[in-house]
């Protein structure tokens, strides 16, 4: 029993980092209705430069503040830049427009850190393992993961809901022309909200860095587990994105976990742990085609769109 | 835009035109992966051979040589292309390299039907040990059960009586589970097996080692996946319960990212930079003076291929079209290689030594050191395969 | 000027002209890589035009067609390793299985739209991808090499290289002729209806769904035999084949040539795999060249290269 709960707490702190990398996603997606496959070129660009930051000052927490700042910038950039000129384009434009960027962004990035990767250590006293429950030990480091993306989750929600530059963005998001005939910045607004959405994903990649170490295309694997999530989620609900990460993450690390044992006790143990880890791979994309076919708009379709 | 294209053919058309014409150079085809994350182990592997080539003065056997570097992105289709290429385009007299088992595999046909001398420097697929073995394909690396047979071994003198394995699930990491179980006296009470090559998060595999309560965790994971493993084995904060053996895990390119993380983790080679041999000091000395970093085993292997093909050209005196007779001086293994003593068995696959080594600090840098020789003269268990005698 | 004349056609000319004499030419020079790589190219060209049929002409941006090759090729592999090397036996098969899957993904995939599609189709290839790492007995992620070319008595020998690559020309030429058929045939305009009015088309009273459907699963089989072709033009086959990159590949060559018409992705092929080939040789950082292109191709030039012929001639 026990043990069942040390992995379902791998399973949330899996869904949480999921999470932080398909809110800022499912954010652009359902505000700009933009598909941006560079996020994940974000958030590698996030774990770059909390690993830069962080060897130069010497602090893990002062890394991280200039790196969120960092990506927030070049987020903005490119939007300014690039992504702008993508609105109101077909899916498909999106699709290959910000793969193209993805290539770009993976090259450049060896360019200027080398193809090695780099590490992000952390401060000594998170190397430890804490007793969250009598009997279960879990790793310092997540039980902060999984505290800063709540804080996060919270954070967004507040803004989302609950402030005037909330209900902008959810008014631009339902009535783009009507929102800028009212004198709103809308351009403006877009750049911010998709510099935000870069933050997110930066964020993401800076709170993974310790754990997932720092290479390139560290994005593009995540990327599409961050798709299926917001997928299942409904695109541009961030309370879908949330119980879609917490459940994708239940689920892959609960197969993982119990599948191959179960097998065994069908199958010869070769049999059992070569298909195991076969059939687990496949049980989040499984999960979303099942969705898809009951729900073909996901599990929480925002209204109205 | 069709213009820049056809201007594209033609100039494909060109630079592909052979150049049989200048017969007095070797060329040499060389792949190996220098894009996307694992470019590391790529550009290792490159660095180790030019500066073979230049300790040489750039001449094998008294001939100036000529080097063609392919990508094969770690996909098997490219490698193939890339493998043509180099044999019916280039028409190179030699082919070097390969990281991957499956982008060998996949481009042994081609190597084999033309006869294309080849020096294979790190995959160490079974087939080619065994049942698919040749007498133009050398290998100057292992075959991938050796490493993790070796660590069983040190486990077996360890006292180790049970152990939980984990590795990728593909051929290679299946491979190396094997390879332990076969040589570990004591009882693997797990197994598990994770998502190649993209699992990001091992807390579910740890979380499954930490409740069967084993003595010991052996892991196999190359390139990142190793930093990614053995950090996450750090901050799981089993290191200091349950020890962790590993195989080509923790090495020269994963080591200055690891650091502390590494430190008293054991491992198996059949290269170390700190081996006792003048070849290998003078080796370890200029390359960290040409490049500023440590060579890593794939980078010893590839330098010792070109001493290789050296002593091959010199046996037959510059002629190239005497296959024959390179292979079988290549059979004597007449060189002298960075890891010492170094024969090949009838299946060109290397009979050697394996050795323990540790990561220790020295100072404000992270090396790795020979503790102890674990098993001498190791031949793979898979040559009584090849039907070369 | 004939109404035939026009760059567009001059152009496509003058490239199969060069493509069909390619095979002289390299028996001239002795160097036969040419040939090889251009064979690859005829056959990805093929994938390339039968993605087209469902994402050009049916507005089905399906994100896992990499999955068909995978399976065309597997079938030919798995036979060839079992002792079955009649091509007569492996292509039928081969196809046919093609065909199923794609009856089986597309019935599910087709309750879906845009996004959604795209997604549940890369999660299907995503599957098979790794069933295919899962298959042991062929090899793994290893891989499987094939050691004899599906054989088809003493008509046509594959491992002739000339002869193969003339019969991957007549496939591709068999597939555009079919596909362009197709597209102008009254099955051709209910699809291109369903695309940009799915609920009129309904109203008229065509089963649309029926009609992607089938449509999706005939563009499946061609890609099959596609498969099947690179399955025999390399003498291996992995799940790398199924990699959802290669998937991407496959769209960015669509739109590259231009997804307007039929015979457009395979221009689009063409440009894209010599790119590839002609950057990489130029830098080994070339993606850092090839993604910005892309992404100019698709804010400034939207018609892909057969668009831009297609416009010289309205000036």
């Amino acid at each position: 029993m026990l043990y069942f709960i040390e992995q379902c707490l791998n399973g949330v702190q899996l869904g949480m980092l999921l999470f932080l990398l398909a809110a800022g996603l499912t954010l652009i997606f359902g505000i700009m209705d933009l598909v941006n496959l560079a996020h994940g070129s974000l958030y590698m660009l996030g774990a770059y430069f909390a690993a830069t930051f962080a060897a130069v000052t010497g602090s893990f927490i002062v890394g991280a503040l200039l790196a969120l700042l960092a990506t927030l910038v070049v987020g903005m950039a490119v939007e300014v830049i690039v992504i702008r000129r993508l609105y109101g384009r077909d899916h498909l434009d999106h699709v290959l427009g910000t793969f193209g960027l993805l290539l770009f962004f993976n090259e450049l990035v060896r360019l200027i850190w080398g193809p090695a990767g780099m590490t992000l250590p952390l401060p000594s006293e998170m190397l430890t393992a804490v007793q969250v429950l009598p009997g279960i030990y879990y790793p310092a480091y997540r039980i902060v993961i999984i505290a800063m993306t709540l804080v996060v989750a919270l954070l967004l929600y507040i803004l989302v809901m609950r402030t005037r530059i909330g209900m902008l963005i959810r008014a631009g998001a339902s009535n783009r022309e009507m929102v800028s005939a009212l004198g709103v910045n809308i351009k403006l607004l877009y750049t911010l909200v998709f510099g935000l959405g870069a933050a997110l994903a930066g964020f993401a990649g800076l709170m993974q860095a310790p754990i997932l170490t720092v290479q390139i295309g560290m994005g593009e694997n995540i990327l599409i587990l961050a798709f299926v999530v917001i997928i299942i989620g409904g695109i541009g609900s961030i309370r879908g994105a949330f119980v879609a990460s917490v459940f994708v993450g239940l689920v892959d690390t609960i197969g993982r976990a119990f599948l191959p044992d179960l097998l065994r006790l069908f199958l010869s143990t070769n049999a059992a742990s070569t298909l195991g880890p076969s059939l687990s791979s496949m049980m989040i994309y499984m999960l979303m085609a099942a969705v898809l076919v009951f729900r073909p708009e996901g599990l929480f379709p925002a209204s109205g769109r | 835009m069709k213009k820049v294209l056809l201007a594209g053919c033609a100039a494909l058309a060109l630079t592909t035109v052979p150049a049989a014409a200048q017969q007095k150079t070797v060329r040499i085809g060389f792949i190996s992966t220098f894009s996307g994350p694992v470019a590391a182990i790529g550009n290792d592997m490159r660095n180790s051979f030019e500066l073979g080539l230049d300790h040489l003065g750039r001449e094998l056997g008294g001939l100036p040589v000529e080097v063609i570097y392919e990508d094969d992105q770690i996909k098997p289709d490219v490698g193939v292309q890339k493998t043509l290429k180099l044999i019916e385009s280039d028409q190179v007299d030699f082919v070097v390299g390969y990281i991957w088992s499956n982008v060998l595999l996949a481009s042994l046909k081609p190597l084999v039907d033309s006869k294309t001398v080849t020096v294979v420097t790190n995959a160490g697929a079974s087939q080619l040990a065994g049942e698919l073995c040749s007498p133009y394909v050398f290998s100057t690396s292992w075959q991938n059960d050796q490493t993790p047979q070796a660590v069983g071994l040190y486990m077996n003198q360890k006292g180790v009586k049970t152990a939980f394995l984990i590795g990728p699930n593909y051929a290679a990491g299946k491979d190396m589970l094997a390879g332990v179980a076969a040589t570990f006296k004591g009882q693997v009470i797990g197994q598990e097996l994770t998502r190649w090559p993209d699992q990001l998060d091992f807390s579910a595999e740890l979380s499954k080692a930490r409740a069967a309560k084993p003595d010991a965790i052996f892991a196999f994971y190359p390139g990142g996946a190793g930093v990614q493993f053995v950090t996450q084995y750090a901050q799981s904060g089993l290191k200091g319960q349950i020890p962790l053996y590993t195989a080509f895990t923790i090495d020269e390119l994963s080591l200055p990212r690891l650091k502390d993380l590494a430190i008293g983790i054991p491992g198996a080679q059949e290269w170390v930079n700190d081996l006792p041999n003048a070849a290998n000091k003078k080796f370890v000395a200029d390359y960290k003076t040409k490049y500023k970093s440590s060579p890593s085993f794939y980078g010893a292997q590839t330098y010792d291929a070109v001493a290789l093909l050296d002593s091959a050209v010199k046996a037959v005196k510059g002629d190239l079209s005497k296959k024959d007779d390179m292979r079988k001086e290549m059979e004597k293994a007449n060189f002298k290689s960075v890891r010492g003593n170094f024969k090949f068995g009838n299946n060109h696959i290397p009979i050697q030594n394996f050795y323990l080594q540790d990561a220790v600090k020295q100072g404000d840098d992270y090396v790795l050191k020979t503790v102890a020789t674990i098993v001498e003269n190791d031949q793979d268990r898979f040559h009584d395969k090849c039907p070369m005698k | 000027m004939s109404a035939w004349f026009t760059p567009r056609n001059a152009v496509a000319a003058v490239v199969l002209a060069l493509i069909a004499l390619l095979p002289v030419y390299c028996a001239l020079t002795g160097n036969y890589f040419l040939m090889s790589l251009f064979t690859r190219i005829l056959i990805l060209a093929m994938a390339a035009v039968s993605l087209n049929l469902i994402m050009g002409y049916g507005g089905m941006v399906s994100f896992g067609h990499a999955a068909y090759l995978g399976i065309g090729g597997y079938v030919v592999g798995i036979l060839a390793k079992e002792g079955v090397g009649s091509g007569l036996i492996q292509w039928p098969l081969a196809l046919a299985a093609s065909a199923l899957f794609a009856l089986g993904i597309g019935a599910l995939s087709l309750r879906t739209r845009g996004v959604y599609f795209l997604m549940i189709t890369l999660a299907f290839t995503q599957m098979i991808y790794y069933v295919a790492i899962g298959l042991d007995r062929y090899g793994g992620d290893d891989g499987l090499t094939i050691y004899r070319r599906s054989s088809f008595g003493d008509t046509i020998d594959l491992s002739n290289r000339m002869q193969f690559y003339y019969l991957c020309l007549g496939l591709l030429l068999a597939v555009v002729y079919l596909v362009w058929r197709i597209v102008n045939s009254r099955f051709g305009m209910v699809i291109q209806g369903a695309r940009s009015n799915d609920r009129r088309m309904r109203a008229i009273g065509f089963p649309t769904f029926r009609y992607r459907l089938v449509c999706f699963v005939i563009s499946g089989a061609i890609c099959g035999l596609a498969g099947v072709l690179l399955a025999n033009h390399t003498a291996f086959i992995s799940p790398a084949i199924m990699h959802w990159t290669r998937s991407g590949d496959l769209i960015v060559m669509a739109v590259l040539g231009g997804m307007g018409s039929v015979i457009g992705p395979a221009i689009g092929a063409v440009a894209f795999l010599v790119l590839e080939e002609e950057l990489s040789r130029l830098t080994e950082y070339w993606p850092i060249i090839l993604g910005p292109m892309i992404l100019l191709v698709v804010l400034y030039a939207r018609g892909g290269i057969d668009g831009f012929l297609a416009g010289l001639r309205r000036g």
